[in-house]
């Protein structure tokens, strides 16, 4: 995304280069996701060089700090644009881009070439802190923090200056619990249960609350820019989703208190909330289709042009829609009963699961967020989609959605051989490992990951030359 | 056109109260049952195992102890029995067992094991392989209940394997030398692991084994024909 720049507000600049950075996290979140794939298949591929359990942090730290990245540059490239001025401190605001990204630069690093370290207190401040998501050590947990207490100093300032939005008002209270949830992660205990307690808090309100908001507050800005929704109407559905949202997802939490040691009162508490989730997720898809069908019919009515002002970004819009209703909302559901999920947790479930949801709920909104940027960017009128653009999409989808089904097929046969036959013990987990459906499964997730990883490469091109498409030539 | 007045079902202040409201609900409710949570997971000590009070994360005292994992009548799932139970699945705390030659670990020589297994764990990136209380990764097997295996009880196959005649002493050594006993194609690599960081990781795995999950995993190593049968194919 370089090159000559329309942008108006020196913020969607800044906002350009988070999704830059993205991007190229993105890319290191699939070359790993496939490395770890491929050992699975093989196990000697990297054994003792680049181990499964180095691949794998790596997959999923990688795709939470692209994610991290994309939303705060949605927020920036967002923020002038809802408040009318330039982001307040933007010098600060792009240093804090640099430091942020040499720290993620050094962890990396450090996770690649060092990866383990003695049992020791030391090894958790500098090397890894070694609890999934959160292996980032300590310092650079703290180095998160400032850096992002002066995101929201920056956006909060710009926001007290500038016109107030419905979408402002939801986005910095949304910032303020995601921020302060992180600090839930940051401590050490000798006891697991306790450690599992507050590290749900970070993953669990972070994924399924907080962040489900932001990806509201963003499809209500998108709908307003590309398909010209009206504001009062898309605010109004915005309070309804955060009530549903937050009304569902903050005791959903109890969903993963049924066997870390915490009471039985979380089976009731856990099954009954985490089983309303899906309901806002359905809103969310029923909004997105109604307001483009509505904004249609009233531009057929006046005669006017129906073709949205970006194409792509719609397309990945109404993905997100389907998507996180499907991945999140009904894959969730599969397992979040306690009668259930006593034999599907800790089983590849949860890794279909996981696959799903967090390309339908966020990469697909964030994708959009990136076409927007780049028609902010060259000051496109109407962006269309390319073929490029139209193979990115398919692959992508299609290669996750294959990889869910593969892992949903795997967590099956786990489910039912290594757990209800076999009782869950060392040999039950290799037996059900080696079982055909297991390794056909394993084979058809790589295969589709493959396919994700070419439509990905797709996307790279048509985000680097969709400006360039003649029809986009005014 | 006149000023229509509008129904409170579209009117955005209503809504923006409403979450908040909902929001503020959710929140209190999820504080409050945290603050019950916190005491009923904080862990216990040698003078709860002393009156028998059963702890749902027990002192590190219980490497001391006998643990076994089973059907409870009152709950109607399996829970850990720390010293042997009562015939009815509670536990007596009475029945002692070596661990590493010794069953007299001190209050605090036992948190100092816990604490550095505890650490090892981390520091070693287990659950990026492994689950523990089910949570992880899903490349190797689960943890949670890792030191009631019959793999490395006596006649095991793991304990067998290392030459070992105890079960924390086969442990100990597999995690030192994952990489001479492959039990399957995809094995454990060599993270370094110390004999004493070994011995820490041992203890944090028997004392996980002693959390009362509510009964997960359903059956844990009960179910002998099944290994049968499936091995047989």
């Amino acid at each position: 995304m370089q090159g000559q720049s329309n942008f108006k507000y020196e913020g969607q600049k800044l906002a350009s280069w988070y999704f830059t950075v993205a991007m190229i996290l993105f890319g290191a979140q699939l070359l790993l996701g496939l490395v770890a794939a491929i050992q699975f298949i093989y196990p000697s591929f990297l054994y003792g060089i680049l181990d499964f359990s180095i691949a794998r942090m790596i997959h999923i730290n990688a795709l939470v700090v692209w994610m991290v990245y994309a939303m705060i540059g949605a927020v920036y490239y967002l923020l002038p644009d809802e408040t009318g001025i330039e982001v307040v401190g933007i010098g600060i605001a792009k240093l804090l881009f640099w430091i942020l990204t040499l720290a993620v630069t050094v962890v990396v690093l450090v996770f690649i070439f060092i990866q383990v370290g003695a049992a020791d207190i030391k090894t958790i401040w500098f090397i890894t802190e070694g609890r999934e998501y959160l292996e980032a050590p300590r310092w650079a947990d703290i180095g998160i923090v400032v850096v992002v207490l002066g995101f929201l100093a920056n956006t909060f300032l710009t926001a007290i200056k500038g016109r107030r939005t419905g979408i402002m008002t939801v986005i910095l209270s949304d910032m303020i619990a995601l921020a302060g949830l992180y600090l839930a992660g940051m401590f050490f205990t000798d006891n697991i249960s306790m450690d599992q307690y507050w590290w749900w808090w970070v993953i669990h309100l972070w994924v399924e609350a907080t962040w489900e908001v932001m990806v509201g507050a963003l499809a209500a800005y998108a709908l307003i820019r590309v398909v010209g929704a009206n504001r009062k109407v898309v605010e109004m559905w915005l309070w309804i989703e955060v009530a549903m949202l937050f009304g569902s997802g903050i005791l959903g939490l109890g969903h993963h208190y049924f066997w870390i040691g915490t009471p039985e009162y979380w089976w009731e508490i856990g099954a009954l909330f985490s089983a309303l989730e899906p309901l806002p997720l359905v809103g969310m898809f029923v909004h997105v289709l109604y307001d483009w069908g509505k904004e249609n019919g009233f531009k057929e009515k006046a005669g006017e042009d129906t073709s949205s002002n970006n194409t792509p970004a719609l397309l990945w819009l109404v993905s997100n829609g389907f998507g996180n209703f499907l991945g999140a909302g009904v894959w969730g559901f599969f397992h979040t009963l306690p009668q259930v999920n006593i034999y599907t947790h800790g089983t590849q479930f949860t890794a279909a699961h996981g696959h799903l949801a967090f390309f339908g709920a966020y990469a697909t909104i964030l994708i959009a967020m990136f076409y927007m940027a780049v028609q902010g960017k060259y000051g496109i009128k109407k962006l269309r989609a390319t073929f490029a653009s139209k193979m990115a999409i398919f692959l992508i989808t299609f290669g996750v959605v294959g990889m869910g089904v593969a892992l949903t097929i795997a967590g099956y046969e786990q489910v039912l051989i290594a757990r209800a036959q076999l009782g869950a013990t060392w040999d039950a987990f290799f037996i059900a490992q080696n079982q055909t459906w297991m390794a056909q499964a394993m084979d058809w997730r790589l295969i589709m990951g493959v396919v994700t990883t070419v439509g990905f490469f797709y996307l790279v091109k048509d985000l680097l030359s969709i400006s360039k498409n003649p029809k986009n030539v005014y | 056109m006149a000023e229509k007045k509008v129904s409170v079902w579209s009117d955005n202040r209503f809504w923006q109260r409403s979450a908040t409201w909902v929001t503020g609900f959710a929140s209190l409710l999820l504080i409050w049952l945290t603050f019950d949570t916190m005491g009923q997971i904080t862990m216990g000590n040698q003078k709860d195992i002393n009156n028998h009070i059963t702890k749902r994360v027990p002192s590190a005292t219980v490497i001391n102890y006998k643990v076994e994992y089973k059907m409870n009548q009152r709950r109607g799932h399996e829970v850990p029995v720390i010293g042997g139970d009562d015939g009815k699945g509670d536990s007596l705390f009475k029945v002692k067992e070596n661990f590493f030659g010794r069953d007299n670990y001190s209050q605090k020589e036992a948190d100092a094991l816990l604490h550095l297994g505890k650490l090892a764990s981390q520091a070693k990136n287990c659950m990026d392989c492994h689950t523990l209380l089910g949570n992880g990764a899903y490349y190797a097997p689960d943890l949670t209940k890792a030191w009631l295996d019959p793999a490395w009880q006596k006649g095991g196959t793991m304990q067998a394997m290392t030459g070992k005649s105890t079960k924390e002493e086969a442990m100990a050594e597999f995690l030192q030398n994952p990489g001479k006993y492959p039990t399957h194609a995809r094995m454990m690599p060599n993270l370094g692991i110390t004999q004493k960081e070994a011995v820490g990781l041992v203890a944090f795995l028997k004392h996980m084994a002693t959390i009362d999950t509510n009964g997960f995993p359903r059956g844990f190593g009960k179910i002998k024909e099944g290994v049968v049968y499936a091995r047989s194919k």
